[in-house]
C-alpha cells in the first residue's frame, strides 16, 4: 500500500513494513525531549510508578528554557528538581543555562535531529524538526516519563494533507509569512490529527531557518506533524551539524492525501495574524492602523540568525520610535554569539532594542517583557491566545521579523517594503 | 461507568492558555493549578465549579501547548468529564494518559446549554441531557484507550505489559 512520508517513518519505527492512517501502533523513538515546565510532572510519574532507570541516556534531551534563567523561587526549584534527576541518570543532553537555548532551536544546531528520525517531546512545537525531513511531535508529560522509561509510545497512524510549493516568494517573504499565510487558510483545527506534508520544486527557494519556522507552526494548524521533503539543503544542515546516521525517506508517488493544496510562493505578501487566533490573518496591505507598544523578535519559531539579520538590516542606522519597548532574544547561545560576532547586537542596541540572553521569556508571558492590560505587541512568536504575553486584555499580533523590525521604526504594523532600501 | 454533574459550556478553540495561564506553571501541583482554572475567560469557573460537574466546548479544545497541567488543572478542580465537537490531539493524549475522561460529540455541544444537568456514561458513550430529556451519542475510545484507562492511565498500562 502506498504510504506518506511521515507513514514510512512511523512503519520502520513500528518494525511493520506498512501502516495506514487511523491505526494504533507502538514505535521507537530516537530522542525523547522535555523542558522546564513539562519534565517535573514527568519526573514524578516517573519516580511514582517505580521507574529507575532511563531507557537510553544519550537519547534524552532536558532543556530549561521557558523560566530560565529562573525568573523566580517556585521555577528555581523546579529547574533544581529537573537538574538533580539529570545527574543521577547522568543524561547526555542536559542543557544548562550557559550553554542551552530554546529547545527547538538547539535540538537541530546540536546535531541531534536527523531525517528519517522519530522524536517525540513534552512541547508542542517539538514539530519543529519536521523541516529536517524527521517525524517529531508534541507529547505530555505522562508521555515523556514512559517513553524515559521504555524508549517507545503509542501512536495514532495520520493522515495527510499535501501542500506543493511553487515559485520563489518575494524578497521580504520568509518561511513565517507562507505558515501564517496557510493557517489563515486551514484555520487552526485545517491539519487536525493529520501530517501537512510540503513538497515542490518551491521548497529549494527557502532556507533551512524559513523551513523551520513554517515546520514550528503546523501544530498551530492542529497538525501532528509537519514535514518537508529532504534535499541538498537538507543534507547540508545535517552535515555542519550532525555525526548520527540518517535516512531519507520520501512519500509513494501514489499515497493518498486528505486534502492538497498548492500554493505559489511568489503570491504571497507579508502577511499578520491578529488576536487572538493564529488564523486570524491579514496581508499586510490590509492590516490598516495598528499602534503598538512592543516588538518582540525572537523564539523557537523566529529566534535564528537569519532573523536576527533581516531585523538587524532593517534597524540598522535608524531608531526605534518613541515608546516602542524593542526585544530581541537570540534563540540559542551559538546564534547569539554568531550575531555578536557579525555585529548585529551592536546595531540593535545602537537602535534602541534590548538583547536578552536565550529564553523563551515573553513567548509565553513567562517574564521579559509581559504586556499589561490594553497594550499591544508584535511578536515574531507563533501564539497569540488571550493572555499569551501577559494581560489577558493585551494583544498579540503574530509577524516575520521584517514586519516586526518595520513596525519597531513606526510604533504602528508597517511594511518592510516602505522602510527599507 | 456513569458520572452526573452540571454543564459550563465554552465555545470553540480554548486553548491551553486560558485553561492554565503559564504565569502558574512554575508549580505542577495539582490543586494549586486548579485554583486558576479557566480564570483568563471564566473569572467565577473556580468559585462556581462542584465536584462531577461537566465542561462542555466546540471544536478543538485545548488546543496550543502540550502542558498536562491544563487537563490536570480541570481534574483537580473536580470536573467528571469534558465533552467537545472535537478535541486538540495533545490534550487528547494527555487526558487519557492522566485519565481524565472526555467524549466527542458535535451533536451533544450543538443542542446542550450552559447549567444544563448531564448523566454521561464511558463505555457506551451515550449522554443523557437529564434537563431537556433527551440523549446524545457519543464517541466511546477504542479498545487500545479503554485498556490504557482502565489499567489506571499509561504508566501503570506499561508496568502490567513489561509485568
Ligand atoms: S519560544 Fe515560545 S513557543 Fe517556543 S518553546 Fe518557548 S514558549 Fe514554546
Amino acid at each position: 500500500m502506498a504510504m506518506t512520508m511521515t507513514q514510512k517513518i512511523l512503519a520502520a519505527h513500528a518494525g511493520l513494513d506498512e501502516v495506514k492512517a487511523g491505526q494504533l501502533i507502538m514505535a521507537d523513538v530516537d530522542l525523547v525531549l522535555g523542558n522546564d515546565i513539562t519534565t517535573p510532572v514527568a519526573v514524578n510519574e516517573f519516580r511514582k510508578n517505580g521507574f529507575e532507570q532511563v531507557f537510553d541516556k544519550q537519547k534524552i534531551a532536558i532543556v530549561p528554557d521557558h523560566f530560565t534563567p529562573n525568573k523566580d523561587i517556585k521555577a528555581a526549584e523546579q529547574c533544581k528538581f529537573i537538574r538533580e534527576f539529570a545527574y543521577e541518570q547522568e543524561i547526555e543532553n542536559y542543557f544548562e543555562v550557559g550553554e542551552m537555548g530554546i529547545e527547538h532551536a538547539l535540538i537541530p544546531e546540536q546535531g541531534l535531529a536527523v531525517p528519517g528520525d522519530v522524536i517525540i517531546g513534552a512541547d508542542s512545537h517539538t514539530c519543529t524538526y519536521g523541516a529536517l525531513g524527521a517525524f517529531s511531535t508534541g507529547i505530555g508529560s505522562t508521555d515523556m516519563a514512559a517513553a524515559m522509561a521504555t524508549g517507545k509510545t503509542w501512536f495514532k497512524v495520520p493522515g495527510a494533507i499535501k501542500f506543493t510549493l511553487t515559485g520563489r516568494p518575494g524578497k521580504w517573504v520568509s518561511g513565517k509569512d507562507i505558515i501564517l499565510h496557510i493557517i489563515g487558510m486551514i484555520g487552526v483545527d485545517g491539519a487536525l490529527y493529520r501530517s501537512m506534508e510540503f513538497v515542490g520544486d518551491g521548497i529549494a527557494h527557502l532556507s533551512m531557518d524559513s523551513r523551520f519556522t513554517m515546520a514550528n507552526m503546523a501544530i498551530e494548524a492542529g497538525a501532528k506533524n509537519g514535514i518537508f521533503l529532504v534535499d541538498d539543503q537538507t543534507l547540508a544542515y545535517v552535515k555542519e551539524h550532525s555525526t548520527k546516521p540518517y535516512t531519507v525517506y520520501e512519500p509513494d508517488p501514489d499515497a493518498e492525501y486528505e486534502a492538497e493544496y498548492t500554493i505559489d510562493l511568489s503570491k504571497i505578501r507579508p502577511t499578520v495574524a491578529f488576536p487572538h487566533l493564529p488564523e486570524n490573518t491579514r496581508t499586510i496591505d490590509e492590516v490598516g492602523s495598528i499602534k503598538i507598544d512592543q516588538v518582540v523578535i525572537g523564539s523557537c519559531t523566529n529566534g535564528r540568525i537569519e532573523d536576527i539579520r533581516v531585523a538587524a538590516s532593517i534597524l540598522k542606522g535608524r531608531k526605534v520610535a518613541n515608546g516602542v519597548r524593542v526585544i530581541v532574544f537570540p534563540a540559542t547561545q551559538k546564534i547569539y554569539l554568531q550575531a555578536l560576532r557579525e555585529g548585529l547586537i551592536e546595531q540593535l542596541i545602537e537602535a534602541g532594542a534590548v538583547v536578552s540572553t536565550p529564553t523563551c521569556g515573553p513567548c509565553l508571558g513567562g517574564h521579559m517583557g509581559i504586556l499589561a492590560s490594553g497594550e499591544r505587541a508584535v511578536a515574531t512568536t507563533n501564539r497569540n491566545f488571550v493572555g499569551r504575553m501577559g494581560h489577558p486584555e493585551s494583544e498579540v499580533y503574530l509577524a516575520s521579523p521584517a514586519v516586526a523590525a518595520a513596525s519597531a521604526l513606526t510604533g504602528r504594523i508597517s511594511n518592510p517594503e516602505d522602510i527599507a532600501d | 461507568m456513569q458520572v452526573q454533574g452540571t454543564v459550563f459550556k465554552y465555545g470553540d478553540n480554548v486553548d491551553t492558555d486560558v485553561i492554565i495561564p503559564a504565569r502558574y506553571l512554575n508549580t505542577s501541583d495539582p490543586k494549586e493549578l486548579a485554583q486558576h482554572c479557566m480564570e483568563d475567560i471564566d473569572r467565577d469557573f473556580v468559585s462556581r465549579v462542584q465536584p462531577g460537574d461537566i465542561i462542555v466546548a466546540g471544536k478543538n479544545f485545548g488546543c496550543g501547548s502540550s502542558r498536562e497541567h491544563a487537563p490536570l488543572a480541570i481534574k483537580a478542580a473536580g470536573v467528571s468529564v469534558v465533552i467537545a465537537a472535537t478535541f486538540a490531539r495533545i490534550f487528547y493524549r494527555n487526558a487519557i494518559n492522566i485519565g481524565l475522561p472526555i467524549l466527542e460529540c458535535p451533536e451533544a455541544v450543538e443542542r446542550i446549554e450552559a447549567g444544563d444537568e448531564l448523566a454521561v456514561d464511558f463505555t457506551s458513550g451515550v449522554i443523557t441531557n437529564l434537563t431537556r430529556n433527551e440523549s446524545y451519542q457519543g464517541q466511546p475510545f477504542p479498545k487500545f484507550m479503554q485498556d490504557l484507562i482502565a489499567a489506571g492511565g499509561l504508566l501503570s498500562y506499561i508496568k502490567k505489559q513489561k509485568g
